[in-house]
């Protein structure tokens, strides 16, 4: 990790490049600082805290925020007293570790390298765009970044939104959709993608601190094209938040409020008052994109992000040179993890014969000892969480009170137990008062515990002797209005977890073998991008195919919405997977069995058309590409009506060679069976591909009229050029309600389109030579799969993935991976990198060639098990089987496939089962802690 | 006055440390390979660590 670098220049090629960096002094010295803080509490100079937006003043010499990775200060030369007049130098004696080193300069460093990911993420609007607005004049006009430190606990003003005029509370609150983007006034005519999603919830959370807060949202089209997204917008919707279709012309300040200037899209121009005015800024190219572009010779696009092709997504214009995240286009942080993934792919294509030639692997002192007739020492240590836990919580109270606990040697508290300093201390802790047991009462275990377990294993310590307590969630998060009783209940928890730990034990590590081959379902871009990412990383693959080729929905696509041609492309990649002595495909087949576990996988495949055969394959991974098809919706007279056709249909007349195949008057109805009809969701893809047949349409006729009705136009992305292209063009836009959709009817062989105009605010009736419906898409087959695998899928019928953003393209069954249309709906190009990044994953244990079992699973004692299989039939990961032991059945855990849920523990009949860390001792000695209430008093040494 | 460090084989540059930066880095060393990680603010994060929660579940973003 290199902080404070500039990257100045590349040469060289693919396998061997040298890199030039520039790294700036911190004049801290990194390995002496202990980041207590100090310094920071003496420099008297101020210094505008751009971490805060420069909504509040720091010191030259800090750190941005307590977890700061890594966990050392450094001096802001810009306003350093010392830096820049010579004098002060407050710091120097104060910092205890005389760590502060003024003689540091600038260091050019060389790096030789094989390849390069490029993600330096995006830039901010300039602030002469959002002077319309009165940004910059008004106080009370602020940008959505501005106003998400605003609204953060750990901000600058600890959550409280205040306008800063006068320090009022605000009542009404005004977002305003696409700043500076979709804005040809500063040339971004590019959509950013994420605004409506973080306005939304800005507006949630606003929604949170003050509930009585009136908030309006201005916006053209509400853009919540991802999984799952459009159900938050209703959620907003349900607690009162107002959508306004509309463009806001400017925004002026009026007695001691803002007035809105408006229009709406029926021509009305309208005017409104609020308190304070959020601007959901876009996303720009990154300030140094040119200087990027200059020292690798990168091409850019017209906006100045990272020129790539919809084929190749991640693929800068260099060999060698891997584009990821915002710098790619913009883009939301799943969206952004999955491309980084995807980028590992390609890296670790151009590098593969050096891999694991330039790593060592991370050393763990000794584990010590720890046996059962030894004294039990535990050290509680109490988190404040900033003042996250600790505004409500009073942490010294419970810190103490843990102290008269039996069993407990020390007890401590902590400002941030999870930043790098509080863990050097537990660690010192740890060794110093010869620690065999840790309580930590501070977050969530879901996000902490791993890192709290690492500390103990530095310290030497099984990292099972770990009891973590959560009084965030539990205590101040859900209590904050009653700060007493949050604080019983904590010292209620932490009691009850010194309870348990003192009956916890080691358990001992165990490592798996994985065998070396994926099996990949679904032979489309998706499966098909797999298996050839994994071959050319050195790892074989059956691909699964259900129909008698591979190539799936991309067989019936013409081009793209940039121009490339599929069909060429589809031969090539077809020819490489069934060119590569890597990849065997299995065609008109299909699973039939599956059993196993990550890294011993074992299924079976039937194939064949009449005559079936079955094989048997053992595989390490699996990676579900199933896919999907395009819905038809039995809805305006589709499949009753010739003149009533789909997008993809339309796509393949367009192609033909018919003479009329761009008729003079054409209606498309977006949104047809999708959005709360047949289809609860939005399928991502019907917009782009509306534009992608417009265009061709005005290609072949550009006299030919077309009219499209649709909720709101989703071209996210630099599709808003085609958008946009589409309008310049004379195609006519009108927005329908749900609850006044477009009729569509036959008339003998015409068909007549019935449709409010909202624009005119008149009822329009027509009879149009076609129309075309968008119809979404919808997965294939995902039930069936779901049920064999054991992987949750959506209410949609899509595969859930285990974490939206830290696991997007993991099942929640280890071994298991998605990408695709079986995940969500999502066009070429994000499939592909999609299918990239399931690859990445798919080959870590790959790599690895084992895999490491969590100790946390269930553990049958043979001896009291009688045989009734509940267990068995019970587990929803196939963990526990049975075997023959003598001439009796008993129950069996296979550890790999354990995802210590619990449920066999809890209904075996004799208590013969239980799980590693969670043993009916400890669960017990929990509760009757709870019921203790007083708890005896040490007696003084 | 450059200064070479130890030349390590199978090593990738990541040039950004936000959140795409730092997941590559991640994927890139479960991988098998060596990773420089340029950052050029004094802490790795990137808007991300700004963040208070996310979209749409409201998760914690630190």
């Amino acid at each position: 990790m290199i902080t404070n670098a500039d990257f100045l220049a590349l040469e060289g090629n693919p396998g061997n490049f040298t890199a030039k960096l520039n790294i700036r002094p911190r004049y801290i010295d990194a390995d002496l600082c202990t980041a207590c803080g100090l310094c920071t509490q003496y420099c008297p100079k101020h210094h505008v805290d751009p971490y805060n937006e420069g909504l509040s003043i720091t010191r030259p010499i800090h750190i941005d925020y307590a977890q700061a990775v890594p966990a050392t200060y450094y001096i802001d030369p810009s306003s350093c007293m010392y830096i820049q007049h010579e004098t002060c130098q407050i710091c120097v004696p104060v910092c205890q570790s005389h760590a502060i080193d003024f003689s540091q300069k600038p260091e050019t460093r060389e790096l030789t390298i094989g390849a390069v990911i490029l993600s330096p993420g995006f830039g901010k609007i300039a602030p002469e765009t959002l002077e319309k607005y009165n940004y910059g004049k008004h106080p009370d006009v602020v940008t959505a970044f501005e106003f998400e430190r605003m609204t953060n606990a750990s901000g600058p003003f600890l959550g409280e939104i205040k306008c800063f005029s006068d320090g009022r509370h605000p009542k009404s609150i005004a977002f305003i959709q696409c700043v500076g983007s979709r804005d040809l006034g500063c040339d971004n005519g590019y959509c950013s993608s994420v605004c409506c999603m973080y306005a939304i919830k800005e507006a949630l959370v606003t929604k949170e601190h003050d509930p009585e807060v009136d908030i309006t949202i201005y916006y053209m089209d509400i853009r919540t094209q991802g999984k799952d997204f459009d159900a938050a917008r209703e959620r907003a919707e349900a607690i009162g938040v107002k959508f306004i279709r509309a463009k806001v012309a400017d925004v002026t300040p009026w007695e001691n409020h803002l007035k809105l200037t408006y229009s709406t899209f029926d021509g009305q121009h309208k005017f409104d008052s609020h308190d304070m005015v959020v601007l959901s800024v876009g996303l720009e190219s990154p300030k140094d994109a040119k200087g990027i572009a200059k020292a690798t010779d990168i091409e850019l696009n017209k906006y100045d992000f990272c020129q790539t092709e919809t084929f190749s997504p991640l693929q800068t214009s260099q060999e060698g040179i891997i584009v990821a995240g915002a710098f790619q286009g913009p883009k939301d942080i799943p969206e952004s993890g999955t491309q980084s993934s995807g980028a590992a792919t390609l890296a670790s294509i151009i590098l593969k014969n050096q891999r694991g030639k330039g790593t060592e692997s991370k050393e763990y002192p000794e584990e010590i000892t720890v046996s059962d007739d030894e004294d039990v020492r535990i050290g509680v240590f109490v988190c404040h969480c900033g003042i996250n836990v600790s505004s409500v919580v009073d942490c010294p109270e419970v810190a103490k009170d843990a102290g008269k606990m039996d069993n407990v040697t020390y007890y401590t508290e902590s400002l941030y137990a999870c930043s790098q300093d509080a863990q050097e201390q537990i660690k010192q802790t740890i060794k110093d008062q010869k620690l065999n047991r840790v309580v930590i009462a501070a977050c969530s275990p879901r996000t902490h515990e791993p890192l709290f377990q690492e500390t103990l294993k530095d310290a030497g310590l099984n990292r099972n002797l770990f009891e973590m307590v959560n009084i965030r969630d539990h205590c101040s998060w859900v209590h904050a209005n009653e700060p007493e009783a949050a604080t019983d209940k904590s010292k209620d928890l932490v009691r009850m977890g010194v309870s348990k730990a003192a009956r916890i034990q080691p358990l001992p590590e165990q490592t798996v073998p994985v065998i070396p081959k994926a099996l990949i379902l679904g032979g489309g871009i998706a499966g098909m991008t797999v298996a050839l990412s994994l071959a050319d990383q050195g790892f074989e693959s059956v691909l699964v195919e259900k129909s008698s080729s591979i190539g799936g929905n991309l067989q019936n696509l013409k081009n793209t919405l940039a121009g490339e041609t599929v069909a060429s492309f589809l031969k090539n990649l077809t020819m490489k997977v069934t060119k590569s002595p890597k990849i065997d495909v299995v065609t008109d087949a299909a699973l039939t069995q599956s059993s196993g576990f990550i890294g011993n996988f074992n299924s079976i495949i039937e194939s064949g058309k009449e005559k079936k055969k079955e094989q048997s394959v053992d595989h390490g991974v699996i990676v579900i590409a199933t896919g999907g098809h395009e819905h038809r919706p039995d809805l305006y007279q589709l499949g009753k009506s010739k003149k009533v056709v789909t997008q993809k249909e339309l796509e393949t007349k367009l192609a033909g060679r018919a003479k009329n195949r761009a008729p003079n008057s054409i209606v498309m109805i977006q949104c047809a069976g999708s959005r709360g009809e047949d289809l609860n969701y939005c399928s991502k893809v019907c917009c782009n591909h509306a534009m992608k047949n417009i265009l061709k349409i005005k290609e072949i006729n550009p006299e030919s009229q077309i009219i499209v009705l649709y909720r709101d136009i989703r071209t996210y992305g630099f599709a808003e050029d085609a958008y946009l292209d589409a309008r310049k063009k004379g195609v006519v836009f009108i927005p329908y309600e749900v609850d006044r959709k477009p009729v569509v009817s036959t008339q003998g062989t015409k068909v007549q389109v019935d449709f409010f105009d909202s624009i005119m605010q008149e009822d329009v009736s027509m009879t149009p030579d076609l129309v075309t419906l968008s119809v979404g898409l919808v997965p294939d087959g995902t039930e069936e799969l779901s049920k064999m695998l054991k992987l949750p899928v959506t209410s949609n019928g899509f595969f859930l993935e285990a974490h939206v953003k830290l696991r997007p393209v993991e099942a929640a069954v280890d071994g298991i991976y998605l990408c695709g249309l079986a995940h969500a709906p999502k066009p070429i190009e994000e499939t592909i990198v999609q299918a990239q990044a399931a690859a990445a994953k798919a080959a870590i244990p790959l790599v690895k060639g084992f895999v490491t079992v969590d100790p946390i699973v269930s553990s049958v004692e043979q001896d009291d098990c009688i045989g009734c299989g509940l267990c068995t039939s019970l587990c929803p990961y196939g963990a526990i089987i049975m075997e023959k032991v003598g001439k009796k059945r008993k129950a069996k855990t296979i550890s790999a496939s354990c995802k210590a849920c619990g449920i066999c523990a809890s209904h075996c009949p004799t208590f013969a089962i239980s799980m590693g860390g969670f043993t009916n001792e400890q669960l017990i000695s929990q509760i009757e802690a709870f019921g203790n209430k007083t708890v005896e008093e040490k007696v003084e040494a | 006055m450059g200064k070479t460090i130890k030349q390590r084989e199978g090593a990738v540059m990541i040039v950004g440390g936000g959140i795409a930066g730092i997941q590559a880095a991640l994927d890139m060393t479960e991988l098998g390979y060596y990773v420089y990680l340029v950052e050029k603010a004094p802490a790795v994060g990137g808007v991300m660590a700004q963040l208070d929660k996310t979209f749409p579940t409201n998760d914690c973003s630190i």
